[in-house]
């Protein structure tokens, strides 16, 4: 390191303007898709359509806006262990008020 | 680690490229961006889960009164959720692309992009605060304030939805307050000219920031304002 400090620049990774519109487009029609799900009655699947929806548009957002996906290894690792973390949360959580609550189900 | 040569008749110190805000503490402008890159990550990491606890709760109380939460859902005006939902999708690609600006060195495309983010994010502040009216209005403030009684049996348990109503989108508004807040400080930096090709990362970690709080609202407009047999109005 020591014979070329002072000289790197960050590495640019300029996203063309046509992924950023196109991803802008999907979370649009995401939002419209999410709004007209709602009103109809697809019984059990009202709530994992929803999620599912709302989850497409997060990777959307933090791949692309967010340039994860031309991020370091190390970056990766911090975003996956950190919805990894928020997974044990609710696992752990809804498999106690669960199966508490079994008889209603 | 800036090495000194004494060889010469004065010490020449080797750094002939020392940009202004490249910190003494990095080797180069790279390792500058990679560190406050994912130092941003970590606090994000951190805000996940700040959201998460709260998100978690919510799903609990759902799953346990789930009439009371669609009664809940049925008091918002979704199609102001939806439009601010897409007025915060446009601000984030706005600062997508002020963060491209900046890396093409685009001072001007830079600063005005940051100020349709900025914008955008007021015009998002504005209609929730009108949301609040109607709500505070409605008596669906928790507390004292409350005094929506549509369907008795089940006030209080809408009650508790209000809560976690008001507290989901007031954190979200806060971080939404201080980014506003970030955004008028970057627009001045980026129009002082501070952002360029080699030094874009304050812009890249503003976006960060602005990206997440698009993400939390991503989640926010289903969960409190469109649960399914909620609105009939």
């Amino acid at each position: 390191m020591a014979d070329d400090h002072g000289r790197h620049a960050p590495k640019v990774h300029v996203t063309p303007m046509w992924i950023y519109l196109t991803v802008f487009f999907a979370l649009a029609v995401g939002t419209v898709l999410t709004v007209v799900a709602s009103r109809f009655d697809l019984g059990m699947w009202n709530t994992p359509i929803a999620l599912v929806i709302a989850t497409i548009k997060a990777v959307l957002v933090i791949l692309f806006f967010m340039h994860v996906i031309h991020s370091t290894r190390l970056t990766w690792v911090v975003v996956i262990a950190s919805f990894l973390w928020l997974g044990v949360l609710f696992v752990l959580t809804f498999a106690d008020y669960l199966t508490r609550l079994w008889k209603i189900y | 680690m800036s090495e000194i040569t004494l060889t010469g008749d004065t010490p020449v110190p080797h750094e002939e490229h020392h940009h202004p805000f490249l910190q003494h503490h990095f080797e180069d402008l790279g390792q500058q961006h990679e560190a406050s890159t994912l130092g941003m990550w970590m606090f994000l990491s951190t805000e996940i889960l700040f959201f998460g606890g709260v998100l978690c709760a919510y799903w609990v109380y759902r799953v346990l009164y789930p009439e009371a939460w669609a009664i809940g859902a049925a008091q918002q005006i979704w199609w102001l959720g939806a439009i601010n939902t897409i007025v915060l999708i446009i601000s984030s690609l706005t600062m997508a692309l002020a963060v491209r600006n900046a890396q093409l060195g685009r001072r001007m495309g830079t600063v005005y992009m940051l100020i349709a983010t900025l914008f955008f994010g007021s015009i998002f502040l504005g209609v929730k605060a009108y949301e609040y009216m109607k709500h505070w209005q409605e008596g669906l403030f928790p507390g004292a304030a409350f005094h929506w009684n549509e369907v008795p049996a089940l006030a209080p348990k809408v009650q508790l939805f209000m809560t976690f109503y008001w507290s989901m989108t007031g954190l979200h508004a806060l971080h939404m307050i201080i980014g506003a807040g970030l955004l008028l400080w970057f627009i001045w930096r980026a129009w002082a000219g501070h952002f360029g090709p080699e030094y874009y990362g304050p812009v890249e970690v503003m976006g960060l920031y602005w990206h997440f709080v698009d993400i939390v609202w991503i989640f926010l407009f289903p969960f409190l304002y469109l649960i399914h047999g909620a609105h009939h109005g």
